[in-house]
């Protein structure tokens, strides 16, 4: 039409059902241990303790998530009150609401201004799979993990606060489980001579 | 006025352009035809005992069947308070139209709009592009021939509802 689209195509797919684990700074860097089991406890904890989602509400779902946000769910008791207008900011990104063809690369640009480690809840059926436009929106994304890569799914149109806050608890368990050493069995993995295995995500 | 007297109005006015005429029906409005649009709505605005002053909704409509466009204009006067709707039929494959975003402003998005979703095309359009769609969007998805994306820069869409295909595989 008039002017050029200047967003390079992405690669869809990539995210669909594995990912690569983000990482930051410290992870990777230490073997298995005593002081790396004492470290993840540490690290895990501040990190799921402050989990700060970006402002960001695309359609219906994101009254939702304002109301997940107030008093009445306040999900300050979860640590994850502090919603940043900057994606430089947020470690967690709510994508709440109707991902259309025209956003999809504003959404994919703000997950990649989010410093590492970040997550993503994709809230809602449009979300999590293209929900009520699954079939006649011609402009809807079906599901954002063709976007950017989901590590929770919360369904229901709209789902409710309490199934938001369930969604960000089983994120929290995800963190929990994360470890900054090398993955398991590296150091077996390096005395054979085999590539180093995958992160568990 | 009442609506019957805006349509003799406009019948005594337009003779032969207005090529139906409809103020008894739920929708009072008359029928004209692309060529006559800008005319009218010149009238319909400047003239001292109509003065439709306001653009209520501006919108289009495709007849598929009859190989027809229309564009749909509400139109309200404040200063006599009083109501009346013109349909412009255009042909679906030239759909061109005057703009008459310089009378009523509101009709300037209306506009793009219509092009938007129905790819009719108006001149002398101040702005003239898309208004929801991104600007690289293939085809007006409104239009009751419109096939659904199999994908947009590299995000696959779903086929389900390409009615082309549906025929193809019936049931
Ligand atoms: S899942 Fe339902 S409530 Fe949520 S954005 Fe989609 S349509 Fe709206």
């Amino acid at each position: 039409m008039l002017a050029s689209w200047p967003i390079r195509p992405y690669n869809a797919g990539n995210f669909s059902h594995t990912r690569e684990r983000h990482m930051s700074w410290i992870e990777n860097r230490f073997e298995e241990g005593l002081i790396v089991t004492s470290m993840d406890w540490a690290i895990n904890w501040a990190r799921t303790s402050s989990l700060w989602p970006m402002t960001f509400g695309l359609a219906c779902c994101a009254i939702e998530m304002m109301s997940f946000a107030s008093s009445r769910f306040d999900v300050d008791r979860f640590g994850a009150g502090a919603f940043r207008a900057t994606p430089r900011q947020a470690d967690l990104m709510i994508v709440a609401g109707t991902v259309t063809y025209k956003m999809a690369s504003r959404v994919r640009r703000l997950y990649n201004q989010m410093p590492d480690p970040k997550y993503v809840i994709a809230m809602g059926a449009c979300t999590v799979g293209g929900g009520p436009y699954f079939k006649y929106g011609y402009h809807v994304v079906k599901g954002v993990d063709l976007v950017v890569p989901v590590d929770v799914y919360v369904p229901g149109c709209p789902p409710r606060p309490e199934a938001l806050q369930e969604g960000l608890m089983r994120l929290q368990d995800k963190i929990r489980a994360q470890s900054v050493g090398l993955p398991k069995g590296s150091k077996r993995a390096a005395k054979l001579g085999l590539p180093t295995p995958a992160a568990a995500v | 006025m009442t609506p019957q007297q805006i349509a003799q109005r406009l019948g005594e006015k337009f003779g032969s352009a207005v090529t139906q005429s409809l103020p008894d029906d739920k929708h009072p409005r008359v029928h004209t035809t692309a060529e006559h649009w800008r005319q009218i709505a010149e009238f319909l605005k400047f003239d001292g005992e109509l003065a439709f002053d306001f653009l209520a909704c501006l919108t289009a409509v495709d007849y598929v069947a009859d190989n027809k466009l229309c564009l749909v204009a509400d139109l309200i006067s404040m200063t006599h308070h009083h109501e009346f709707a013109v349909k412009v039929y255009m042909d679906r494959d030239h759909p061109t139209l005057p703009s008459v975003s310089d009378l009523w402003p509101a009709a300037d998005w209306h506009e793009r709009e219509a092009y938007d979703m129905m790819g009719i095309l108006f001149e002398n359009h101040p702005d003239f592009r898309r208004i929801l769609l991104p600007e690289d969007w293939q085809g007006h998805p409104l239009r009751k021939d419109y096939e659904f994306p199999r994908e947009y820069h590299g995000i696959p869409g779903s086929y389900e509802m390409d009615w082309k295909q549906k025929a193809d595989y019936p049931a």
